[in-house]
């Protein structure tokens, strides 16, 4: 008679056994696309080369057609651009901002289009939720934004400019020399990518978590009461979609503009 | 007499401990928000914009709180 109305504890199994198999980090390996191929190339790196792809097509597309009043195309990729033309670019760095600019569309195009695989109905899966990716970008923003450095002040004048913000006196240097350089050198790249792949990491695993549990308690359990626990499992998960969306589109957002800052620190004169 | 043993993830724990931080920072941004929007309604937009920035860099250490739980010995 517990059957029908009670409420069954949900045995957690291992792999292999009967039981809830909650989603962990071992959802996040992929095999290799095909058989025999390479074992670099699995799903990850599929949806990275075709994001590549549309991005460089959308661009192209959007230099070429260019009438003074536009079209509606012309209008959405001329918004998208000025986007991070006006708002991130110039506001950020500053006067010479031309340079850094096609960097910074390149960034905020290919992470936007990677993390929105995560919604979209083949892949259903963001690129950054493999943390290698979020890695890669970040090393490029720091060797971007040092480089960017050495070259306008040398390599010693960019690391006291980087280590020692002005007007502080001789007493603190002890204590702001090291936390300054490990903030600046060894912490940005390291949250700059963590903030990305924990966000994409995490949002998928909301996913996985209620689709899943919502799949097991619905057709794996038999109480009714866990039954409409899956369906509103299933319910809520469309909810945790839109979310996803928000956060998708504000984390390519954040990494442009957290990259547009270190290059403006990075480049500033001093004062 | 047998030993007590506690069983669980200490990641969780570990999250559930830093995300203290993350939820009253997020509090405080939107808080002056708020509050900066109701003696200037004019400047929201300006307003708004850096609260995002802010918001996503906040949260940050919450989510890398989730995500490193479940890597370093979760479920």
């Amino acid at each position: 008679m517990t059957g029908v109305f009670g409420l069954i504890p949900l045995e957690t199994g291992e792999s292999g056994e009967e039981g809830f198999q909650a989603p962990g980090v071992s959802s996040f390996d992929l095999p290799p696309l095909f058989e025999g191929g390479p074992e670099w190339f699995d799903k990850y790196a599929l949806m990275a080369i075709v994001s590549v792809i549309l991005v460089l097509a959308f661009w192209l597309v959007m230099a070429r057609k260019n009438s003074l009043v536009p079209s509606k195309g012309q209008f959405i990729g001329e918004t998208a651009y000025f986007f991070i033309r006006n708002g991130i670019a110039r506001d950020m760095i500053g006067h010479d901002f031309r340079k850094y600019l096609p960097l910074l569309i390149a960034l905020f195009s290919f992470i936007l289009v990677n993390n929105l695989w995560g919604i979209f109905p083949l892949t259903l899966l963001p690129t950054a939720s493999h943390v290698g990716w979020a890695y890669g970008l970040a090393l490029l923003v720091w060797v971007v934004y040092n480089g960017v450095g050495i070259d306008k002040h040398g390599p010693f004048g960019y690391l006291k400019h980087t280590v020692l913000p002005s007007g502080v006196p001789w007493f603190m240097w002890p204590i702001i020399i090291p936390l300054e350089f490990f903030s600046n050198i060894i912490v940005r790249p390291v949250t700059l990518s963590l903030r990305l792949f924990a966000n994409m990491f995490a949002g998928h695993l909301l996913v996985l978590v209620f689709v899943l549990g919502g799949e097991y308690l619905l057709l794996h359990t038999d109480s009714i009461v866990n039954k409409l626990a899956g369906v509103v499992a299933w319910i809520v998960s469309m909810a945790i979609f839109g979310l996803e969306v928000f956060v998708q589109t504000l984390q390519a957002f954040i990494f442009t503009v957290l990259t547009a800052n270190y290059i403006s620190s990075a480049a500033a004169e001093e004062h | 007499m047998s030993p007590l043993e506690l069983v669980g993830s200490l990641g969780i724990v570990g999250y559930g401990l830093g995300a203290l931080g993350p939820g009253i920072g997020v509090g405080l941004i939107f808080a002056s928000v708020i509050q900066g929007t109701a003696r200037q309604p004019e400047a929201r937009g300006a307003m708004m914009g850096t609260a995002w920035i802010g918001f996503a860099v906040t949260e940050a250490l919450a989510i890398i709180g989730i995500a490193l739980a479940f890597v370093f010995g979760g479920l």
